[in-house]
């Protein structure tokens, strides 16, 4: 895929959906927002990660919220824009490509309207093969790449700029700013050099979201189990299929925090499973015991057609099945597991691999 | 007794039950004005089987006319979408992944003002009186009059959705007023969605409503009169004046359903063939596949649960034309015009029912007048409508072993006993008229819809009580204790009113009690 068209986004969402476990933003919206900003500008060209030259200033750019909060007050499309031409003019720089901070339904499309609207390359590539819940969680903090000077806008045209002495301190920051704006704002942030970006970010995520995407459509016109060739891709495991039986959520601290249960079907009849969410789902237990933890992934998808659920999606009656996937091996280093590992989330666990 | 009828694009049918025993089964044409046709199934049932018309207790109807309205894109009131968002959600505007056709046949004119709610209950902006009134004069003078009104966050604060409504009123005090917080949840795009549809049916819901309760007064029934909802349970006539857009995937459901309890499978596809199209549904486990949540109705995205149904443009009703070597049937219908226009009627179009009668499918109308019809196209024409609908049946399997199909409706005459791929096709007793036995034997729902305040620790206490209240209102609404199950529950936290209040809305169904 050398340029994002209108035919590709589809895939993308599909397939972006899954690999933000249960976060990274509404598919359907995401889609919608990208398609009217393609229609308008043309196709987005995508530029492989090795080809990033030395020389590039490149900008990843995010909506930073509450999922239920997406799906409600709509982003809009001029924030996006606002964001990246705010944090250029703060750095006085030449913004050369357009990158995407993590996977999801959105989060893989908002870098899509960016670089539509800026008429700049989009990188495929992104900074976690994944979604986590706060900013200070991409692969670019391992390497000491600053998330600040980031910047920050909202619907009703408020901007903010973010200097901060750590990336923790921006997650802590931006998330203040963010509730004040409504649970729902545009960022832009870890400005990269072309090194940087080639050492630091996941290659080849784009490509991967629309050839999930394009499993899952195809496996269902050929009859086969869409779930099972997306396990196979991601060299996951299937871990439950189920009924969806409790959803309890709360937009709290500036998340969607919650925990889902599910009621086995199939294989799983008689056990129990409970997703424990923040944005993203963080750990799953089968009748009390963690099958499965970040930072690998869990993703939760519709049990026939192998359509993404999101945690804002998750409804009782709903029958889904939960797949765990191995996360970029460089999430299992020490520092990986410090930052974004249960313990951070207050779960006093090791990390429970998809092959442990 | 209980009396089921099934108002479908082209035939009309009724039947008697007495529990689940079918007493009489009619199959008369719908007419264009609905009412008339309904009188002579009632008259057909009474013929079939004399009855006291005081003896039958209720009487449910499913009817496809809100939908087609949809599909065909006709008979759509004038509507305008008002959403209170800005200055959010401006490139999203109301409509935006509609079909054009669709947004034509609604008129629709969308006005984004200012208004809604933050998540933590503050105005994303005041809203804006001179606006909202400066909108209903653009409205009134482009002629609009029904008007769907979506707030942000409406599902936890309805409070601008009303004003914005008394405004709007206050001004056109003729136009149908639907408010998105009373038909959808969270979600603002699919709320707004079916919150617009319903306002576009809102006046051929008053009018069909009408002619349906004229009709069994007609027939001397005084008994209570109910439609069927997406999701098979029954609401009462004046909530179907205002919430049309409920009664939407009624047809399918009630099919599957009635489908089920005929031929006694619990997991089989489910080809229900009218007179203008036929729907495919998937039975498992005994429940109607659920649409994903990127079906859409007509185009349309909204986030009713619905069966997962495909529809294809063939029906007894279908015109065929071409030759042996290239036929083509559908996806154009006669519909109710079958009767005058059909060649077994001595009419003068060709149609799928003719090519039933000349291959000694079915006996309808006059069979020597399809006795010329040529042996190669009467042959061709049956392989492609086998063809079209294993293909339908195909698509919906979601496995690699075969489903059993069970064919229902009175167009199933023209599926042959086995499908290519699915193998046998089961036909049950009384499958021409599966729709109005779903109808007439949906199920009794209960609803709790109400703001609860969960003391900490007690949030599953809470959520079982909600859960019990609707259970209780469904069994107090008719429906027998052993059969209640909730099938719907959503919460909706209010994070800025004290002591963790929260919205629940949770919704119970059962079967009606036998004998009630």
């Amino acid at each position: 895929m050398r340029e994002i068209t209108a035919d590709d986004l589809h895939d993308i969402a599909r397939g972006a959906a899954i690999l933000g476990t249960g976060g990274g933003g509404d598919p359907y919206i995401g889609r919608l927002l990208a398609l009217s900003a393609v229609r308008e500008h043309g196709p987005v060209p995508l530029v492989p990660l090795t080809e990033v030259p030395d020389d590039a200033v490149v900008l990843p750019v995010a909506m930073m919220g509450a999922p239920t909060v997406m799906v409600e007050k709509l982003p809009s499309a001029e924030q996006v824009g606002l964001a990246a031409r705010t944090l250029a003019g703060y750095l006085g720089k030449e913004l050369t490509h357009i990158a995407c901070a993590e996977a999801g339904g959105v989060n893989s499309l908002i870098p899509v309207v960016a670089a539509a609207q800026l008429g700049l390359p989009l990188v495929d590539a992104d900074g976690m093969g994944r979604a986590f819940p706060e900013l200070q969680m991409v692969l670019p903090t391992l390497y000491g790449i600053r998330a600040t000077p980031m910047s920050i806008a909202d619907e009703k045209g408020n901007r903010g700029v973010l200097d901060t002495v750590d990336n923790r301190w921006a997650e802590r920051l931006a998330r203040s700013a963010t509730i004040d704006m409504g649970c729902s704002a545009m960022i832009s942030n870890y400005a990269m050099s072309g090194p940087q970006a080639r050492e630091s970010l996941v290659p080849g995520t784009l490509s991967l979201c629309a050839e999930l995407g394009a499993l899952v459509r195809a496996a269902r016109s050929e009859h086969a189990d869409p779930v099972a060739r997306v396990v196979e891709r991601l060299g996951g495991r299937r871990l439950f299929s189920g009924k969806v039986v409790d959803v309890a959520r709360r937009t709290v601290t500036g998340f969607a925090r919650g925990e889902a249960r599910l009621s086995g079907m199939d294989g799983d009849t008689g056990a129990e499973l409970v997703l424990r969410f923040q944005n993203e789902h963080l750990v799953a237990e089968r009748d009390g015991v963690v099958e499965a933890s970040v930072p690998d992934l869990i993703c939760t998808v519709e049990r026939e057609t192998g359509e993404a659920v999101t945690t804002e999606g998750l409804r009782f009656g709903q029958r889904v099945t939960v797949i765990a996937a191995p996360a970029d091996p460089r999430w299992h280093t020490p520092e990986g597991i410090a930052l974004a590992g249960p313990r951070y989330f207050g779960y006093d666990i090791d990390p429970i691999g998809v092959a442990g | 007794m209980r009396i089921g009828i099934d108002v479908g694009g082209t035939n009309t049918d009724a039947v008697l039950l007495d529990g689940r025993q079918v007493l009489a089964s009619v199959k008369t044409s719908t007419t264009a004005d609905v009412t008339s046709g309904i009188v002579a199934a009632i008259d057909g049932l009474q013929r079939q089987r004399a009855f006291d018309p005081a003896a039958v207790r209720a009487v449910m109807i499913g009817t496809t006319h809100f939908i087609n309205a949809l599909v065909e894109a006709h008979r759509l009131a004038p509507t305008a979408a008002v959403r209170l968002s800005l200055p959010a959600g401006a490139s999203l505007p109301p409509m935006v992944d509609w079909p054009q056709r669709l947004v034509d046949a609604v008129s629709g004119r969308s006005y984004l003002v200012h208004g809604g709610h933050e998540f933590d209950g503050r105005h994303i902006a005041e809203l804006d009186e001179s606006e909202l009134r400066k909108a209903a004069d653009d409205m009134g003078e482009a002629g609009v009059r029904s008007v769907a009104i979506t707030s942000v966050f409406s599902p936890v604060n309805a409070e601008f959705e009303t004003r914005a409504a008394e405004i709007i009123g206050a001004q056109l005090p003729d136009v149908a007023i639907s408010l998105s917080h009373e038909i959808g949840r969270i979600g603002l795009l699919e709320r707004e969605n079916a919150t617009v549809i319903n306002a576009a049916l809102r006046e051929l819901a008053a009018h069909i409503v009408d002619g349906l309760s004229a009709s069994v007064t007609g027939a001397g029934i005084t008994a209570p009169l109910y439609l069927s909802q997406n999701d098979g349970t029954l609401m009462d006539v004046d909530f179907a004046r205002r919430y049309p857009v409920a009664t939407f995937a009624s047809g399918p459901t009630n099919s599957m359903r009635g489908a089920a309890v005929l031929s006694g499978l619990d997991t089989c596809a489910v080809v229900d063939v009218g007179g203008t199209t036929s729907d495919v549904g998937v039975l498992r486990q005994g429940f109607p596949r659920e649409a994903t949540t990127d079906v859409s109705v007509a185009g349309i995205r909204t986030n009713f649960r619905m069966p997962d149904v495909l529809s294809i443009g063939i029906g007894g009703g279908s015109r065929v034309r071409g030759d042996a070597g290239n036929v083509t049937v559908g996806p154009d219908s006669v519909g109710y015009e079958l009767t005058s226009k059909a060649l077994v009627f001595g009419g003068d179009t060709l149609t799928a029912t003719d090519i039933a009668v000349a291959a000694g499918r079915a006996d309808i109308g006059d069979a020597s007048l399809v006795a010329h019809l040529d042996r190669g196209l009467v042959r061709a024409a049956l392989e492609k409508i086998a063809a079209d609908v294993s293909d339908v049946v195909e698509r919906m399997r979601t496995s690699a072993e075969p489903l059993p199909v069970v064919a229902v409706g009175g167009g199933s005459v023209l599926l042959p006993d086995e499908l290519a791929g699915c193998g046998e096709v089961h036909r049950p007793e009384n499958y021409a008229v599966a729709n109005a036995i779903g109808a007439a034997i949906a199920q009794i729902g209960g609803e709790v819809d109400r703001v609860y305040v969960i003391e900490p620790g007690r949030r599953e206490a809470v959520v079982e009580e909600a859960k019990q209240e609707a259970i209780d209102r469904a069994v107090a609404a008719g429906a027998s204790p052993a059969s209640v199950g909730i099938v719907d529950f959503d919460e909706v936290p209010i994070p800025y009113l004290p002591g963790n209040a929260t919205r629940i809305r949770a919704k119970a169904v059962g079967d009606l009690q036998l004998g009630a």
